[in-house]
């Protein structure tokens, strides 16, 4: 009986496990795109947020005839915000449904998990917001079948320099920075070098680390010094600390901060009395006067009911970009999307127009937003 | 100097934190020698009903800071009635990692309600969001309650252990349980007393670190709670005036190193202060050397 049982359970098993064999391909006169993000798990508002813009950008496109009379067709799967699970993903979106492309996953650790099935299968992947300076090149080179389209995380650093050098005539700063983290501590780099090499003064680097709740020592220390603007680098959770002490110890000067300040727990953290003269780089602002941008927030609007955000300006951006890859191309050979998406030229999209580098990074403008009261009431844009 | 000044009241409103996390450690160990690691997560819960009072019942300070004190009464005892009272002949290194198992389960059972994110307490409004400046100095009203509150509520422990009958009580216990018993004080009670106390303590520690710093998560608990241990270790553990003097020690030295020097060192200097304590003085500051019987 037991035995019977247990064939009966391997059959079972086995058939489960070939029924994955027979998955559906895109048909003649359509092109599968592979969708592979964090729909649950621990980042999962970034992944919703960019399949949202994403899936609005396929529509649009379908809508108006498809990518050289063929349509766009989408196959959609949940990496639970987990790595092996992201680079399986990848492997049966290239491998079993044939897509000519896969988007995401949204984080830079999770994307990187999917690169070597990218090179191995000949697909690209592309995402729209793994901003870690190592993704798209490390020492052995450019990873060819690897795309970005947002601003790396070191850029961001040299942006926000020159905006404190340019646009606020900053001559002192002070930096601090998270010391628990590879993102911080490349940003502050990366400012620190810029705004020094232009003639700029650093007067004091003080660090903290993530999970950190008090920060009056540093912040008194500091208060003692003579500076222009603070460049705080680290995410929202200390940021919105850091920013709620500093302003109760009388410390008005401007903070300047990363994309990591783009969270509304800034606002909950901090309050909205703190935040003012608040500066941080973004990807997207929703006040950009662009008109390509107006027009995508009021499609947005109309379909979701709320702001976008910059993930799902950058998921709208990603498709638009893909397509306009897969347009020039003439073709949905995987090797021919390839080079034409490496001579991106001036692509013109929602989160800024951009052309690709030999490095497969986005040359192209950070959006800076200013906080007043705690609400983003400025937006401009710094170019490269 | 202006800077010395305000970087030790920053120091002393972090150290009453301390100071009062820290006094839940030594009554416990004091009376039933066990390090209550499950200590640092009712400051945890304590920080966490005052937010779900604030926040979902709309109540003012002093209603949440009474409700949530109470709250984690009832978590210290139903802990120690739960957790540690069948395990009272155990070895003494079971019922600490019970201790360990306890803290855990509450952290992750919190997550699991709560979610690891960190939340934020509301905006405080009216007194408790006013400062003021003496010179260049700068206070603000949250240091002073949280100072005051503090004051009182080691005032109202003194008080306890030395004037009422259910001090003296705990006080025999801690001295000689048997030898209490003997005498016909209850002793299962006096320990359950002993947890109540000191977790109300870490209740409104707690509840005073959501409002001061307005973030809260549910492993917010672990450093400052090994800190506390520090603290208490420091004044010499299972002595009550000491873990005050260690709590205000230790959260003045934090300051300072991260004032003074730089502020990666700042726990490593605690943690180094605790080796030193154990090598010089192992019974602590205010530590008499006792032969242990064996």
């Amino acid at each position: 009986m037991k035995k019977l049982l247990s064939i009966i359970l391997l059959l079972a098993l086995a058939t489960t496990l070939f029924a994955g064999c027979g998955a559906e391909t895109a048909g003649e006169n359509e092109i599968g795109i592979g969708i592979n993000y964090e729909l649950s798990g621990e980042v999962a508002s970034y992944g919703q947020a960019s399949v949202e813009g994403i899936e609005l950008a396929i529509e649009e496109i379908n809508a108006a005839g498809g990518i050289n009379g063929k349509l766009i067709k989408a196959f959609k799967y949940d990496n639970k915000s987990d790595k092996s699970q992201a680079t399986t993903l990848a492997r049966k979106l290239m491998t079993q449904h044939k897509v000519v492309a896969v988007l995401g996953p949204a984080t830079s650790g999770s994307f990187k998990a999917t690169i070597p099935e990218a090179i191995k299968n000949k697909v690209v992947v592309a995402s729209g917001s793994a901003t870690d300076d190592a993704v798209t090149v490390d020492q052995s080179g450019v990873k060819e079948y690897a795309f970005r389209i947002c601003f790396t995380d070191s850029y961001q650093g040299t942006a926000m320099a020159n905006f404190a050098l340019n646009n606020m005539s900053a001559t002192k700063a002070v930096v601090l920075l998270d010391n628990a983290s590879d993102y911080a501590k490349g940003l502050a780099a990366n400012f620190t070098t810029t705004f020094e090499s232009a003639g700029g003064t650093v007067v004091a680097t003080e660090a903290f680390v993530a999970g950190d709740t008090d920060f009056n020592a540093i912040i008194t220390k500091i208060k003692g010094q003579d500076f222009d603007v603070i460049f705080l680098a680290g995410y929202y959770n200390e940021a919105g600390l850091i920013i709620k002490q500093a302003r109760n110890q009388g410390i008005d000067a401007p903070i300047l901060g990363p994309d990591g300040f783009g969270s509304p727990e800034l606002y909950d953290l901090a309050g909205a009395e703190a935040l003012n003269n608040i500066f941080y780089t973004s990807h997207f602002s929703s006040l950009d006067k662009d008109p390509t941008v107006a027009a995508f927030v009021e499609k947005y609007k109309a379909k979701h009911g709320e702001e976008p955000n910059q993930f799902a300006a950058l998921g709208y951006d990603l498709v638009m970009f893909i397509a306009d890859g897969i347009k020039r191309a003439g073709s949905t050979d995987t090797v021919a999307i390839k080079d034409a998406l490496e001579a991106t030229t001036d692509f013109a999209g929602v989160t800024g127009s951009f052309s690709m580098d030999e490095n497969h990074n986005p040359v192209k403008a950070v959006v800076i937003v200013g906080l007043q009261d705690g609400i983003a009431t400025t937006s401009e844009r710094v170019e490269q | 100097m202006e800077q010395f000044f305000q970087q030790t009241i920053n120091g002393i409103s972090l150290g009453s934190i301390y100071a009062l996390i820290a006094l839940g450690y030594t009554m416990v160990y004091g009376i039933i020698k066990l390090i209550n690691f499950a200590h640092s997560d009712v400051y945890m819960l304590g920080a966490y009903f005052g937010y779900v009072c604030m926040t979902s019942f709309k109540l003012g300070f002093l209603p949440s800071l009474l409700i949530s004190m109470v709250l984690c009464t009832l978590i210290g005892v139903m802990i120690e009635k739960i957790a540690y009272k069948p395990l009272r002949n155990a070895t003494r290194i079971a019922v600490l990692i019970t201790a360990i198992g306890v803290s855990l389960f509450l952290e992750y059972v919190t997550m699991a309600i709560a979610g690891a994110n960190v939340r934020s307490y509301p905006p405080q409004t009216g007194i408790l969001d006013q400062s003021f400046n003496i010179g260049s100095i700068n206070i603000t009203m949250q240091q002073i309650i949280i100072v005051s509150i503090t004051i009182i509520l080691m005032v109202l422990l003194q008080f306890i252990v030395k004037k009422t009958r259910i001090g003296k009580a705990m006080r025999a216990v801690s001295l000689d349980s048997d030898a209490a018993e003997l005498m016909g004080i209850n002793v299962n009670t006096t320990i359950s007393f002993t947890f109540a106390i000191g977790s109300a303590l870490a209740g409104a520690a707690g509840i005073m670190v959501g409002i001061y710093y307005n973030s809260i998560n549910p492993l917010m608990g672990m450093l400052p709670g090994l800190k506390a241990f520090v603290a208490a270790v420091f004044g010499g553990i299972g002595i009550i005036p000491g873990a005050m003097i260690g709590g205000y020690f230790i959260g003045i030295v934090e300051v300072l190193v991260s004032g003074y020097s730089n502020s990666m060192y700042r726990d490593g200097v605690v943690f180094a202060i605790l080796i030193l304590v154990l090598i010089i003085k192992p019974a602590g500051l205010l530590g008499k050397n006792t032969r242990e019987k064996v």
